[in-house]
């Protein structure tokens, strides 16, 4: 059986290293700031009895204040996941660092959020459009776009 | 006096050549840029896009019984799989519990889509290494009678639209299980007959032995599930490291290969349609009586959350990430594109290689557009 | 003809009938034209609905059925269809070298049988060259399909024409090798003489020249497990990408002219000829003839296709020194063998067979592997 970390549990641990960019931990998921997000992720995949090394899924809710970015991460090894969520709020430009360094198969992915959301990540190789073509006015998962 | 004998070394150019969306073995709308030096692949660049209908967008309009026929569509050679995970997520958002009898239909569906899944798998894979149709067709053969006994219980061949929140749309009819009987006993000779005939093929071997291999720590890191992880020597299934429906309920084993190439992902496929079967067999016997649907009201109205839940599909592990806001249509609704992710280690897996081989690697990851461009 | 005439006795061969048929040389070669003509044409469309029907029925499905009974006509019906289409020229193609190119691979194909014998001295010319004149001719349509692959001005053509030109170069040697062998027992070039030389079969004096023979003969028509040159699962259709109408009839015309070709000399030089007991000799010919192309298509629905370096490598690894070894010891036999003790070749080259044929599995590795790029 998988066991879902609580936030409670991680955030014991990241508040040392990364003091100020936890900004809310609860049962379900873990919420940071989107620029230690990236010396988050490591910290997670590089310590041993975290481990984190399969990344799940990464996706974008548009809740209109904000845009929340949400990664799940397993660790084989453990048989455990964690939910990390990152908030971007800016609504013009949102940006957050990339985590193609770290898991690989972040990359389709985040081109499709680039795609359908506008969030661009900083550190991606190949920040392009996937699915709709250059030139596409707009970003369609958007709560304002229809 | 010495002779000096210099490398005449042909100066050769790189050319881009276009594996096109229409093209006999793209399996789908599905484009490639390669980069090739004569038949030497350097580089591809994908394409996608070609299939994109913007389903998550429409999750958003429709109400969370009205989407279920449009996740049918996602990966549209294995249906049932698709239904299961996305009425999963729903029922954990809303806290429905499934009847037994539900749950053991759901299983029987799950693990027949499995075999059907990797049946198309093999026959195309087998396809695409050049056996002119002749494995495709013998495979075909036993995917009609799944068919057959699919279209006994919704009435569809392709595209089922069977599972509902909460259960099933209608219980199975009396003939159902007779003839899945029928099927259980003859399947394994044919899946014996397939291995006779192939898996010590000389030609296949030599095809596809050490073609496209893949390691242990990249599939990991590139997120890869499904088949290809345990191609390459992971030992993991989410219907064992994290049971969902009532899968703890069955034996079964995770057959795994060590090298990581096409050779071992045919095989692992090969051996995974034993194991349904005998999950089958085992659900068929212990299937109880009862409503196969729980009381649920046809517009699901769960209260506001969210959930993901994942399953392990043939094709590697698909999840819905649902978010409401305690109203008729899912707030966001999310698919984890198990053949996109696949595909992200695709350039690394072919470079080096022929022409040739770039098909059968391809064809051995096994991919459905639908997936992919959703 | 007596059976003790087939199985040892040699030594009293038939004699050749002197070529200048009824009726004067002219008749002859006028009758012989017609009749090569009808008989390519026609075998073409039986040999297209063999392999249509048969390997419908290998891979548990019907095949056609619907045109005439037992879908007889079936071959008519394609070629009226693809008479009836469109003549799609590209823009940017050579035109003159496009329009050539079915033109230059018909024609040797066709031209091959003036040299195959019916029945005793029934042939349209007894050349005293005969199998070399067919070695030659046949090379000749590998130009046609280059010419049809570069005409075209479309990338996945050309490298289909370019994987044919290697393949076929490197296959025409091993072929050769495995026929020198047989004329080295009929002590002849002509076609005729050889099969009049065939009082035991030659596919049993030289069993692993007839395998040698058959895959070099397949890998030269492009048919599975060859067909790579026209690999419809990669490269769409190969060099004839490109060619629709009547021109893509004569490619399809080409390759199966050219498997009844093959079919037709694997019959003059190992399986006999036109030699037989009871029926005619013309109806042995045919009969042969199409059961040497029923395996053909047998192999084409069971196997798998290899890759070009795996090709090129089976060529010159395994089918030539195989032949090499093959021909010095026909040749030690021929030596010292006296005619009457012919038959001891036939277990000889057998045991010979079955230990080349596994000792070279063994031992080797077919194509490389991943080149750094």
């Amino acid at each position: 059986m998988t066991v879902a970390l609580s936030g409670g549990e991680v955030a014991g641990q990241l508040e040392e290293k990364f003091p100020g960019g936890i900004l809310e931990s609860d049962q379900n998921c873990l919420v940071v700031k989107g620029d230690s997000l990236l010396g988050i992720a490591s910290f997670l995949k590089d310590t041993p009895e975290l481990n984190f090394d399969y990344l799940n899924y990464i996706t974008a809710v548009d809740y209109f204040e904000y845009f929340e970015v949400i990664y799940q991460l397993t660790s084989l090894e453990h048989n455990h996941s964690l939910v990390v969520k990152a908030r971007c709020y800016d609504r013009d430009n949102p940006a957050l660092p990339s985590v193609v360094g770290l898991w690989q198969g972040a990359d389709f992915q985040e081109r499709e959020i680039f795609d359908l959301m506008g969030i661009s990540f900083d550190g991606h190789p190949n920040m392009k459009r996937i699915f709709l073509w250059e030139g596409f006015p707009g970003y369609p998962l958007r709560k304002d776009y229809l | 006096m010495t002779i000096e004998t210099k490398e005449m070394m042909l100066r050769t150019e790189p050319f881009v050549l276009n594996f096109g969306p229409v093209h006999p073995s793209t399996h789908g709308v599905y484009r490639m840029r390669a980069t090739l030096d004569g038949e030497v692949v350097l580089d591809i660049e994908p394409v996608f896009g070609y299939l994109h209908r913007g389903i998550e967008k429409l999750a958003e309009q429709r109400t969370f019984t009205g989407f279920i026929p449009l996740t049918d569509r996602l990966d549209y050679v294995s249906s049932m799989s698709n239904n299961l995970a996305y009425v999963m997520a729903v029922e954990k958002l809303a806290g429905i519990k499934v009847p037994e009898r539900a749950e053991y239909i759901r299983v029987i569906m799950a693990e027949l889509q499995r075999i059907a899944n990797h049946l198309i798998a093999n026959g195309s894979f087998l396809n695409d290494c050049g056996a002119y149709f002749t494995p495709f067709l013998y495979m075909f053969r036993e995917r009609e009678k799944i068919i057959d006994l699919f279209e006994m219980v919704s009435g569809q061949r392709l595209t089922y639209n069977y599972m509902r929140v909460g259960g099933v749309s209608q219980d199975i009819p009396d003939e159902f299980l007779p003839a899945l009987a029928k099927f259980v006993k003859q399947m394994p000779g044919k899946v014996d007959e397939y291995d006779r005939l192939l898996k010590q093929n000389e030609i296949l071997l030599a095809r596809a032995k050490g073609v496209g291999i893949i390691s242990k720590e990249q599939a990991v890191n590139c997120g890869i599930s499904g088949p290809i992880l345990r191609a390459s020597g992971v030992k993991w299934d989410w219907r064992r490291a994290d049971p969902y429906s009532i899968y703890d309920r069955f034996e079964f084993d995770i057959p795994t290969a060590s090298d990581g190439d096409c050779y071992d992902r045919f095989r692992v496929r090969m051996e995974e349609m034993r194991q349904s079967l005998r999950i089958v067999e085992q659900a068929m016997k212990q299937i109880p009586a009862g409503p196969v649907r729980a009381e649920v009201p046809h517009i699901v109205r769960p209260p506001a959350g969210e959930a993901y839940v994942h399953i392990e599909a043939p094709k590697g592990e698909l999840g819905f990430y649902l978010v409401s806001d305690d109203s008729i249509a899912a707030y966001r609704c999310h698919v984890r594109p198990t053949s996109l992710i696949n595909l992200t280690a695709l350039r690394e897996m072919v470079r080096g290689w022929k022409i040739a081989d770039l098909i059968i690697i391809f064809g051995s990851i096994d991919i459905c557009l639908g997936e992919v461009d959703r | 003809m007596a059976i003790v005439d087939l199985v040892i006795n040699t030594q009293h061969p038939l004699q050749a009938v002197p070529p200048d048929w009824p009726g004067g040389f002219w008749w002859h070669w006028l009758f012989f034209t017609v009749v090569l003509i009808v008989f390519v044409l026609v075998m073409v469309m039986a040999v297209i609905y063999i392999e249509r029907r048969g390997m419908g029925r290998m891979q548990s499905r019907l095949g056609p059925n619907r045109t005439g009974p037992f879908g007889i006509f079936q071959p008519v019906a394609d070629a009226v269809k693809v008479l009836l289409k469109e003549n799609i020229v590209p823009t940017n193609a050579d035109k003159l070298v496009h329009w050539l190119a079915p033109v230059v691979a018909f024609a040797p194909a066709l031209l091959i049988f003036a040299v195959v014998p019916f029945q005793n001295g029934a042939l349209l010319a007894d050349l005293d060259i005969g199998i070399l004149y067919v070695v030659a001719i046949s090379s000749v349509s590998t130009l046609g399909i280059f010419m049809a692959g570069w005409g075209s001005s479309n990338k996945y053509s050309l490298l289909g024409a370019m994987r044919n030109v290697a393949a076929i170069v490197s296959y025409e040697i091993p072929l050769v090798l495995a026929v020198v062998g047989v004329v080295l027992i009929a002590g002849s070039l002509s076609m005729n003489q050889i099969v009049l030389a065939q009082g035991i079969p030659f596919i049993l004096l030289q069993p692993l020249g007839f395998l040698i023979f058959f895959i070099a003969g397949c890998a030269e028509i492009n048919r599975s497990p060859f067909d790579l040159m026209e690999a419809d699962s990669e490269l769409v259709a190969g060099f004839h990408t490109e060619y629709s109408g009547m021109k893509f009839a004569m490619f399809y015309l080409v390759e199966y002219a050219e498997a009844v070709a093959i079919s037709a000399i694997i019959t003059t030089l190992f399986l006999g000829g036109w030699r037989g007991p009871v029926l005619p000799p013309w109806l042995w010919f045919i009969v042969k003839v199409v059961i040497v192309f029923f395996v053909m298509v047998w192999t084409r629905t069971t196997l798998p296709r290899i890759r070009i370096d795996q090709l090129m490598a089976f060529a010159w690894k395994c089918l030539f020194p195989l032949a090499v070894i093959n021909l010095l010891i026909t040749a030690l036999q021929v030596l010292t063998l006296s005619q009457d003790l012919i038959w001891v070749m036939i277990p000889v080259n057998i045991a010979i067979m079955a230990v080349l044929v596994l000792l070279w599995s063994k031992f080797f590795k077919l194509g490389w592997g991943r080149v750094e790029v």
